[in-house]
C-alpha cells in the first residue's frame, strides 16, 4: 500500500499533534500517524501536571526569567537558541491552548467577581509560581485531547493510528518518506512525504522502572540515526526521584505523587523515619524545592547507606495535612486511593527514582530541521533544549512549542517546488524489515526485552562506572548478534513478537548511544553520574554529536552554541 | 515458596486465543501471583516468560491513561491495567462486540483512523 502527502508526522502525543495543526493551518496536506491510537499512546496523555511558562496572570513573569531558570538547570550544556524558542513561543502555545478549551486551573475570584487569570503553581528550580495545569491529575489527559479535537476540526490532517515506522526512506539524499508496517494486518506501507517530523517521544522504556508507555522505547532516534540525522546529549537520561515504588497500586501514574509535592509539600524520609535531603546539599523542611539531580542522588545514595524503606526507596509522607486540606487539593484521588487502601493521613508510601524524560535526541536548528534533507523533529525526541538536566515542566511547553516550530518550518519547505514524490519502491532489505522473513526465532523477544531493561537500569541508570558501562556495551553487542538481521513473521495479522522485533532493532541501537556517551563523559553534571568521576569538568561544558556511518557509531565533542544577540 | 516460607500462590488465566476463521481455542496458563498486581500484569508476564505471542493491546502499562487495554475479564468488559489479578481461575477473552485481529487483539481505532 502506498499513500502520498506533503507532510508526514510519525508520532500522535502533543509535538506531533500540534505540528499537525500548524502545517495544516499553513495550507500543507498531512498525514499524521502513530503505532498506537491517536492522541492515546506517547508521554503526553500521562502527564499529570505541570506545564512551564511564563504566562504572569498570577505572578508577574517573563519569557526571558523561563530562559534563566532553563539554563541554569540544564548546567551549561543547553543550545540557549533551542531553550528561548521553548520560553518564548511555550507562552504563545499555553494561551492557544487556553483558548482551545484546555482548562486551566484559574485563580479563584469572590462568587461574583469575572474569573481571574491562570493559577500557576511553584515547581523545583524555578524563581517563581510558573507551572499551569489542569485539576485534578488531569494535564496529559485534557491537553491530549484538546489537541485530538483541534486536530480533527483543521482541514487537511488524515490521521491513521496503528502504523509503525519501520524506516526513514531515503531517496537520493533527501528524507522521501517511511517504510512501515500496518499492525493489524502486517502490511508493509509506503509513505511519501516531500517532509516529514519525527516526533516519537523520548527513550525511558529502556529501564525498567520507567513512567513510559510501550511507545518509547526511542523509535525516532534510531530511525533519525540511520538516515543520516545527528543525535545529541544521549548520556543525559533523567530520572524521577520519586516515582511510586509501594504499596502496589493499579491504574495509577507512577509520577502521581509530583502534583501532590507541588501542591502539598510532603516530606521526603529515610527508612529511619527522617529527613534527610540536607545530608546531600539541600533542606527540604516540608517544602518541594529540591532539584529532580539531587532527589535521586540523596535518595539512591540512603538507600545504599541501608537507610532504605523496605522496598527500597524512601517514604513520602503528608501526614501533616488533615483529610480537608488532601480532599481540597486532590478531589477524586483520594477516594481512588482509599479503594486501594490508602490513608494519607495516615500512611506514608514508598517512592523511588524511576527513569522519566531524555533531555538529549535528535540534534535541530531552531527550525526544528535536522542534517538531513526533508527531515524534522520536534517535542521530547529533540535534544539541546534541556541540556544535562530538563527544569520541571518544560517537557509539555517544549512539545507544544517545538511541535508548533517544526510544523511552520515542514508547511514553508513543502510550499516551494520540490522534487517528484518518492513512488514506494523499496530495496529488498526495507522490505523484508518491515515484512518480516519466515524464521523461527530462536528467544523469546519480550524476555530480552526485559534484560536490556534490567541492564540498562544496573550499568546505564543515573549512577554510573567505567566498568558498569563496558559491561553493559558487551552485553548490548551480545544482543544484537542474537536479534539478528530482520524480523520474523508469522502471519497476516497482528505481530506481537515481530513488534517486540522490531522494538529491540530500535531499543539496542539508542541504548548503545546512551552507554557510549557516558562512557566517554568522564565527569559527573546533572543527570549523569559517574561514581569514578564525581566532579564536574570545565573541559566538559561540551555537547556529544553521534553519528552512525556505515554501521558504526561516532562520537564527537562540539563546542556549546552561545546565545546569540536578540534579533530587533 | 515465597520469602515468608508460604507456597506461592499462582493465578490461573484461561485465556481465549486465534484469528477469526479458526475455532476459537483457549490456553489456560499458570501466574505467579503478588498481591497489588493487575491483570495486564499478568498477561505481561506470559508474554516474557512463555509465550511472546500472546496478543494483547496496551500502550500505558499502568497509568489507565490509554484506555487501549479494554477486554472481557471474568465476562465483563474491564481494563486489564485496573482490573486486579487473583489468585484464582480467571477467564479472558476478547472484547466480543469488535472486530477480532488476534487472541484478546481487537480493532477498536475510530474508523475514520484506520488504514483502509
Amino acid at each position: 500500500m502506498h499513500i502520498e502527502t506533503d507532510v508526514l508526522i510519525i508520532g500522535a502525543g502533543g509535538a506531533g499533534m500540534y505540528a499537525a495543526i500548524e502545517a495544516a493551518r499553513r495550507g500543507a496536506q498531512v498525514v499524521l500517524l502513530d503505532r498506537s491510537l491517536i492522541g492515546r499512546g506517547g508521554a503526553t496523555v500521562m502527564a499529570q501536571m505541570t506545564v512551564a511558562a511564563a504566562v504572569g496572570e498570577q505572578t508577574p513573569d517573563h519569557w526571558e526569567h523561563h530562559l534563566a531558570d532553563t539554563l541554569k538547570a540544564g548546567r551549561g550544556l543547553c543550545d540557549p537558541a533551542l531553550s528561548r524558542l521553548l520560553c518564548e513561543e511555550g507562552v504563545e502555545c499555553i494561551r492557544e491552548m487556553d483558548a482551545w478549551g484546555v482548562g486551566w486551573a484559574r485563580v479563584p475570584a469572590a462568587d461574583d467577581a469575572p474569573p481571574k487569570g491562570l493559577r500557576a503553581v511553584m515547581a523545583p528550580g524555578h524563581d517563581r509560581a510558573r507551572c499551569v495545569y489542569v485539576d485534578f491529575l488531569n494535564t496529559g489527559p485534557a491537553v491530549s485531547r484538546t489537541l485530538r479535537t483541534q486536530v480533527i476540526r483543521t482541514p487537511g490532517i488524515r490521521r491513521v493510528g496503528d502504523l509503525v515506522v519501520t524506516d526513514l526512506a531515503m531517496r537520493e539524499g533527501r528524507c522521501a518518506g517511511a517504510i512501515a508496517m500496518h499492525a493489524p494486518t502486517s502490511k508493509v506501507v509506503s509513505i511519501a512525504a516531500k517532509a516529514t517530523i519525527v516526533a516519537t517521544g523520548g527513550l525511558t522504556r529502556l529501564y525498567r522502572r520507567n513512567s513510559a508507555s510501550v511507545n518509547m522505547g526511542g523509535d525516532g532516534y534510531a530511525l533519525a540515526l540511520r538516515a543520516g540525522a545527528e543525535l545529541i546529549d544521549m548520556e543525559f537520561v533523567q530520572f524521577f526521584p520519586i516515582g511510586h515504588l509501594a504499596p502496589r497500586l493499579i491504574g495509577m501514574d507512577p509520577i502521581m505523587w509530583d502534583p501532590f509535592r507541588y501542591k502539598l509539600g510532603g516530606r521526603l524520609l529515610n527508612g529511619e523515619m527522617q529527613e534527610f535531603t540536607e545530608r546531600y546539599g539541600m533542606a527540604e523542611s516540608g517544602t518541594y524545592i529540591v532539584t529532580r539531580d539531587l532527589a535521586t542522588y540523596a535518595i539512591t545514595k540512603e538507600v545504599e547507606a541501608g537507610r532504605g524503606s523496605p522496598h527500597g526507596g524512601a517514604y513520602l509522607s503528608f501526614q501533616h495535612c488533615d483529610a480537608a486540606e488532601l480532599r481540597a487539593a486532590f478531589g477524586p484521588v483520594i477516594a481512588r486511593l482509599a479503594k486501594q487502601g490508602i490513608d494519607l493521613t495516615r500512611d506514608a508510601i514508598e517512592v523511588a527514582p524511576i527513569a522519566h524524560y531524555h533531555m538529549g535526541g535528535v540534534r535541530v536548528d531552531t527550525r526544528m530541521a535536522t542534517a538531513v534533507p526533508g527531515l524534522y523533529a520536534a517535542g521530547e525526541a529533540v535534544g539541546g533544549a534541556n541540556g544535562a538536566n530538563r527544569l520541571s515542566g518544560n517537557a509539555i511547553t517544549e512539545a507544544f512549542a517545538f511541535g508548533r516550530a517544526a510544523g511552520r518550518s515542514a508547511a514553508a519547505a513543502v510550499a516551494k517546488p520540490g522534487v517528484a514524490p518518492w513512488d514506494g519502491a523499496l530495496s529488498v532489505a526495507e522490505a523484508a524489515l518491515a515484512g518480516g522473513v519466515v524464521r523461527t526465532l530462536p528467544f523469546n523477544p519480550a524476555e530480552m526485552l526485559v534484560k536490556l531493561q534490567a541492564l540498562m537500569a544496573d550499568d546505564v541508570g543515573p549512577f554510573r562506572t567505567a566498568a558498569g558501562l563496558t559491561r553493559a556495551l558487551e552485553q548490548l553487542s551480545a544482543m544484537r548478534a542474537t536479534l539478528g538481521e530482520f524480523p520474523p513473521r508469522a502471519g497476516d495479522s497482528f505481530d506481537a513478537a515481530r513488534l517486540d522485533w522490531l522494538d529491540l532493532r530500535n531499543m539496542l541501537l539508542v541504548a548503545e548511544t546512551v552507554a557510549r556517551a557516558a562512557l566517554l563523559r568522564n565527569e559527573s553534571r546533572g543527570a549523569h553520574q559517574r561514581e569514578d568521576h564525581p566532579g564536574l569538568e570545565a573541559h566538559w561544558a561540551v555537547n556529544q554529536v553521534v553519528t552512525l556511518k556505515a554501521g558504526a557509531l561516532g562520537i564527537t565533542q562540539r563546542p556549546v552554541p552561545q546565545a546569540q544577540e536578540a534579533h530587533a | 515458596m515465597n520469602r515468608d516460607g508460604n507456597t506461592t500462590l499462582t493465578a490461573t488465566l484461561t485465556i481465549q486465543r486465534g484469528v477469526p476463521g479458526q475455532a476459537a481455542r483457549t490456553e489456560t496458563r499458570e501466574v505467579p501471583f503478588e498481591a497489588g498486581q493487575s491483570v495486564l500484569d499478568g498477561l505481561r508476564w506470559i508474554r516474557s516468560h512463555d509465550d511472546a505471542t500472546l496478543a494483547f493491546r496496551f500502550s500505558c502499562i499502568n497509568a489507565n491513561a490509554c484506555k487501549e487495554c479494554m477486554m472481557q475479564i471474568d465476562g465483563k468488559t474491564q481494563y486489564a491495567c485496573t482490573a486486579r489479578l487473583e489468585a484464582r481461575e480467571m477467564q479472558i477473552a476478547p472484547l466480543p462486540n469488535k472486530t477480532l485481529i488476534r487472541d484478546l487483539w481487537t480493532e477498536i481505532a475510530p474508523s475514520d483512523e484506520r488504514l483502509d
